[in-house]
């Protein structure tokens, strides 16, 4: 039952993102990437998952976009990379 | 049934969580230095903030009769001003001895930023210097890969790091194996929404092993819960797992990591 209401809520989710005009948010897009992980019938889904909406970069950043993390990783605009 | 709260930050809870905690089992807690909600401005914030977690906050737990230990840094949330990282660097030593303080945490990276990774490895510098333990923070959400690697990377480029005197703490999926197939010790933070969940940090036991993990709420003036740890006592026991295994991860693993520090007793 917990997993079942889980789910019904990423679905009220994303059905209440289209009706407010934010579907297209860079977080939003992730998780419709990530719920493709759900049925692929393969294992370590939770962990595909994660690292699906992680940051794939390797060097520290030069500069700090904030104290807050957002969720999911969206390319930077200008580069702020370390060399 | 008895456990270790490993991280919870106290100075934010009430008496009243302190005493729901005992009743639950809780037969010492650990409070690693972190961030208040906002930056303070001086290192003599910092001076009174570590006066209260080695002197008032102690005191405050031994009226629930419960060992309080306590943990000390600048968290990475404040290491982007580098001059103030220093000052509070350069107190620490004067806390270091006493009665309560097991070590340097939790320090690490926040946005796996260019400063912070400086003033970890500083923190690194110090901690090796006078024979610490570490505990370290990893990033939230999607900075939690980059930041752990990066982490792993610099404590095994540090010839004086000892990967067994090392917790890394709010490990999930992606990152509990990393840490663990390095030698150091894991911790798995129970947070309501993000991090990991009872449910979630039973299958980490389960498939990544529980032989050098913690568990711990992490509870602070945010949303979590800090009986996160014996309701995942429950989760354990529905399964099938033994009550020798709940008493291991729960409490004697803890105690063997941080028994690392002489300072860390429990009484009878």
């Amino acid at each position: 039952m917990p997993v079942r209401a889980k789910l019904i809520e990423v679905a009220a989710f994303l059905d209440r993102v289209e009706r407010y005009g934010a579907a297209g948010d860079f977080r939003c897009a992730a998780l419709r990437q990530a719920v493709k992980i759900l049925v692929d019938g393969k294992p370590a889904r939770a962990r595909r998952i994660l690292e699906q909406l992680s940051d794939p970069t390797v060097k520290p950043d030069l500069i700090t976009s904030g104290k807050v993390a957002l969720g999911a990783w969206q390319k930077p605009q200008s580069p702020k990379r370390a060399k | 049934m008895r456990y270790i709260e490993p991280h919870g930050h106290m100075v934010s809870r009430t008496t009243d969580d302190y005493q729901a905690m005992v009743t639950a089992g809780c037969v010492a807690v650990c409070e690693p230095a972190f961030w208040a909600g906002f930056d303070r401005s001086s290192v003599d914030g910092f001076r009174d903030y570590f006066r209260q977690i080695t002197e008032y906050e102690p005191a405050r737990a031994a009226k629930f009769l419960l060992p309080h230990f306590a943990w000390l840094c600048i968290n990475p949330k404040e290491a982007e001003d580098l001059a103030l990282a220093a000052d509070v660097l350069a107190m620490i030593p004067e806390f270091l001895a006493k009665p309560n303080v097991l070590g340097i945490g939790e320090i690490g990276l926040n946005r796996n930023t260019r400063n912070e990774l400086k003033v970890f490895e500083q923190h690194v510098e110090l901690a090796v210097k006078y024979n610490q333990l570490i505990l370290v923070h990893t990033p939230h959400l999607e900075d939690k890969l980059k930041g752990t690697r990066l982490i792993v990377d610099l404590l095994r480029s540090h010839p004086g790091v000892k990967p067994e005197r090392v917790i890394i703490d709010h490990v999930e999926e992606h990152t509990v194996n990393l840490v663990l197939d390095r030698g150091f010790w894991a911790g798995i933070t129970l947070y309501p929404d993000s991090k990991s969940s009872p449910p979630r940090a039973v299958d980490m036991l389960e498939t990544s092993g529980h032989d050098r993990i913690w568990l711990n709420s992490a509870c602070d003036w945010g949303v979590s819960d800090p009986l996160a740890v014996p309701k995942t006592a429950f989760e354990m026991r529905r399964r099938g797992h033994s009550a020798s295994y709940v008493d291991q991860v729960l409490y004697q693993n803890p105690v063997r990591f941080l028994s690392q520090c002489p300072k860390f007793r429990l009484g009878d």
